[in-house]
């Protein structure tokens, strides 16, 4: 055997070596594709020189001199672009975390009804969902903007939902809670009733699988949190959060939490956009569960509801999450189309830092990474639990 | 002990719904609840559509669109020109009725109202007489095409194929002109495509140049050799990790600046380059599927057959992969169709753009309403169209499951 290589090594010429031609092959096309990347660049370079621009980072520390709307950060004119750049990644995160949300909840709605037994509610889902299907998200965003949200009437004649909650061209206000001066205090409250609700759903699942009987971990957990939680409340001197419900003062909304038309338009808008998607994922998920299945539960003795929490749930989750978590994604990467309607998320900014700065291959390169972390991200995580998840087979 | 049976000593299976207060008590009205909640579903939907009819035959004007019918077509296109966009119609009218014809022979009646739909948009009352001699010409290209394609039968579905790959570039090359054809049709610039037309182009082209490149990284993500498998998972995963915004927007800066200075490629050509690039990542991953459904059976076939590995992708592997994906590609093809919209973001003037070019005229500001559910509609009409039209294709074809 070995005296058979050494033969054939020897009789085949290096350049006919496969192992040679692969790694030539390969080393050719590294080349040709370092040469044209380095043509690109060089000419990057050199048309940056002649617009009188560098390359660097060094221009985030500037004072960006442009003032952004929304910001859940302290944020003016004044500050850095860097922070600029902050404020907007923040309203990415606010806008993406609740459209997640709002999706979800829709999404699983749609999703259960179109399953319905019932003819009307299976149609009127069927037909939700593909209405919104097929539709651009980009023009859904334009049209709730520019003809719902700043259509509500002025400030003066505002729609008043029971709430109160008011409805108007400047933007939608909702009661709101102020933190008092017991509201630290409460932080603390809550951060204690986590951590227990946390150690009881370690315990109860560690009983679980050592009996064999799973218990209902997830509600016991949520009602220790919700009863510590509620103590708390009421064992403090002053209620840690007092109302604070909008009005109208002259010409202008004041109190409570007010909304912009444009977080509004793009909130909802991704959320009913990317619940049609969502509503499909939960029916494959739940029809992929076949019959037999909850037959043999039946057959077991489980009951309706040890039936969907045992069976039908766990093995529908298992085709569910991998889909959902790239809706999810999408959710993420659609919010930026809120260019387009002025809501200032990490593109709008960028694209006015851009503006300012003059620095594009920078900014464009900056907002690339964040949007490609985030994704890189979730799919490793989203590995993680399929490795977990997996089915074992013989 | 054997038993005949025949069709005679077979019984219908028993009917248990066969009249309409049966289907409605089975379907509507089982339990109290389902009572309660087909009564709560009709007042919603009653409460939904009410509005809706009521604004759109009493309060929406419409004369917007009509006045602007052209430019959300075909946007700034020279009139004198428009006849290339009407032959491109003629074409596809052509291919189609030709393919219904080979493929579609059992549905008679179907393809004929298919093949007839044309003259349902010349009941449009605004529509020029010119428009509804061509929109007639339409119907009768693809009731001949479909006769052709009946007649001729399956001998015609190699040619059939072909025309309809080669459909995309002609369109492309029609609606350009110049070159070759400059005294027959003249050159028309791109800043001059818009409307739906511009949108159709866009979608086309994202998908004819994609392909190439999306099946050479899918080949490569999975090659055994590392270099080509890591370039194109590294592409694969950046372009599909960022939005398209983000892509077009690059396309839109950083095009310029990579080509050598004065060279500046035109916008229409800058998005085509961000969309194509975009889609080929996603294409790669929907080829790779494919590839990957192919069994190992079929490599060591073609290996023993003595086929180089050239051969053996381009005569066994591909074919068959690219088969098993032909529902994902129709797939991406409508959801390119509709990411189309947001080149309206870098200044173009699809039928989005159009609109909004349109709606900032002060004379029509205020019939945001009545543009955007225009166009939302033709967005709507196209994509369940293609997508019903690919559901049914897959099922008859049974391509999927192959």
């Amino acid at each position: 055997m070995n005296n058979r290589r050494a033969i054939t090594s020897h009789a085949i010429p290096f350049w006919r070596d496969e192992r040679f031609l692969k790694a030539l092959v390969q080393a050719i096309f590294l080349l040709a594709l370092a040469l044209i990347l380095g043509y690109f660049i060089r000419n990057m370079l050199t048309n940056l020189r002649q617009q009188g621009l560098g390359l660097g980072f060094d221009f985030l520390r500037l004072t960006a001199g442009f003032d952004i709307g929304e910001h859940l950060i302290p944020y003016n004119r004044s500050h850095t672009y860097l922070q600029a750049f902050a404020v907007g990644l923040l309203n990415t995160a606010l806008v993406s975390g609740l459209g997640i949300i709002l999706a979800t909840l829709l999404g699983v709605i749609f999703g259960v009804a179109q399953l319905s037994g019932n003819f009307l509610v299976r149609s009127a889902a069927r037909g939700y969902i593909e209405l919104l299907r097929n539709l651009p998200l980009l023009v859904l965003l334009i049209f709730l903007y520019s003809t719902v949200f700043v259509q509500f009437p002025r400030v003066r004649e505002a729609i008043i939902l029971p709430g109160p909650v008011y409805l108007t061209n400047r933007g939608v206000a909702i009661p709101w809670g102020t933190p008092t001066a017991t509201f630290p205090l409460y932080l603390q409250f809550l951060g204690a009733a986590l951590i227990l609700a946390l150690l009881l759903a370690l315990g109860l699942s560690w009983y679980g699988k050592r009996s064999g009987r799973p218990p209902l971990t997830f509600f016991w957990s949520m009602l220790t949190f919700l009863l510590v939680a509620a103590a708390g409340w009421l064992l403090l001197p002053a209620p840690p959060l007092e109302a604070n419900l909008p009005s109208v003062q002259g010409l202008r909304l004041a109190g409570g939490l007010q909304l912009s038309p444009e977080f509004m338009a793009l909130l909802s808008g991704l959320s009913i956009y990317t619940s049609a998607f969502i509503a499909d994922v939960v029916r494959a998920g739940i029809q992929s569960v076949s019959r037999g299945q909850v037959e043999a539960a039946k057959s077991l003795g489980l009951t309706g509801f040890q039936t969907l929490r045992l069976v039908v749930f766990p093995q529908a989750l298992r085709v569910i999450i991998p889909p959902l978590t790239s809706q999810y994604l999408n959710l993420t990467k659609n919010s930026s189309l809120a260019v387009a309607i002025g809501y200032p998320e990490l593109f709008h900014v960028s694209g006015t830092v851009l503006n300012q700065s003059g620095r594009a291959v920078e900014v464009i390169a900056l907002v690339m990474a964040v949007y490609l972390s985030i994704s890189l991200l979730t799919s490793a995580l989203m590995n993680l639990y399929n490795r977990r998840v997996r089915l074992v087979e013989r | 002990m054997t038993t005949v049976y025949s069709k005679a000593n077979v019984l219908p299976p028993p009917s248990e719904s066969s009249t309409l207060w049966g289907w409605a008590r089975k379907n509507l009205f089982k339990t109290w609840y389902d009572t309660l909640l087909t009564f709560f579903m009709l007042g919603v939907l009653y409460a939904l559509a009410r509005p809706l009819i009521t604004w759109a035959v009493s309060k929406a004007q419409w004369e917007v669109v009509r006045v602007n019918f052209r430019l959300l077509m075909v946007g700034q296109y020279p009139a004198a020109e428009t006849w290339r966009a009407w032959l491109c119609l003629f074409l596809l009218a052509g291919i189609i009725g030709l393919s219904l014809g080979v493929w579609a022979r059992q549905k008679l009646w179907p393809s004929v109202i298919l093949l007839l739909s044309p003259l349902l948009f010349a009941l449009y009352p605004d529509l020029s007489s010119e428009a509804r001699t061509h929109l007639f010409g339409l119907a009768l290209t693809a009731l001949l095409a479909f006769g052709l394609g009946r007649w001729q039968g399956i001998k015609l579905g190699r040619a059939v194929v072909i025309l309809g790959v080669l459909y995309f570039p002609a369109v492309l090359i029609i609606i350009r002109g110049g070159g070759l054809l400059e005294n027959l049709a003249p050159a028309v610039p791109t800043s001059l495509w818009g409307g739906l037309m511009l949108t159709f182009l866009l979608t086309v082209v994202g998908i004819l140049f994609s392909f190439p490149l999306g099946v050479l990284l899918a080949l490569g993500r999975r090659s055994s050799l590392p270099a080509a498998r890591w370039v194109s998972i590294t592409y694969i995963e950046m372009i599909r990790g960022v939005p398209l915004v983000t892509i077009l927007f690059m396309s839109s800066v950083m095009v310029p600046l990579f080509l050598p200075s004065g060279v500046r490629p035109d916008r229409v050509l800058r998005a085509m380059v961000g969309i194509t690039l975009f889609t080929a990542a996603y294409l790669a991953e929907n080829v790779r599927g494919g590839l990957q459904a192919i069994p190992r059976g079929q490599f060591e076939a073609a290996h023993a057959l003595g086929l180089s590995g050239f051969h053996t992708m381009a005569l066994i592997i591909l074919p068959q992969a690219l088969r098993t994906v032909i529902p994902v590609i129709m797939g991406l093809f409508i959801a390119l169709f509709k990411d189309t919209s947001l080149v309206a973001t870098i200044g173009l003037l699809e039928l989005l753009g159009i609109s909004r070019s349109i709606l900032a005229q002060p004379q029509y500001v205020s019939f945001q309403r009545e543009v955007y559910l225009f166009i939302s509609l033709i967005y709507w009409v196209f994509s369940y169209g293609m997508s019903y039209a690919s559901r049914r294709l897959e099922k008859r074809l049974g391509v999927g499951e192959r």
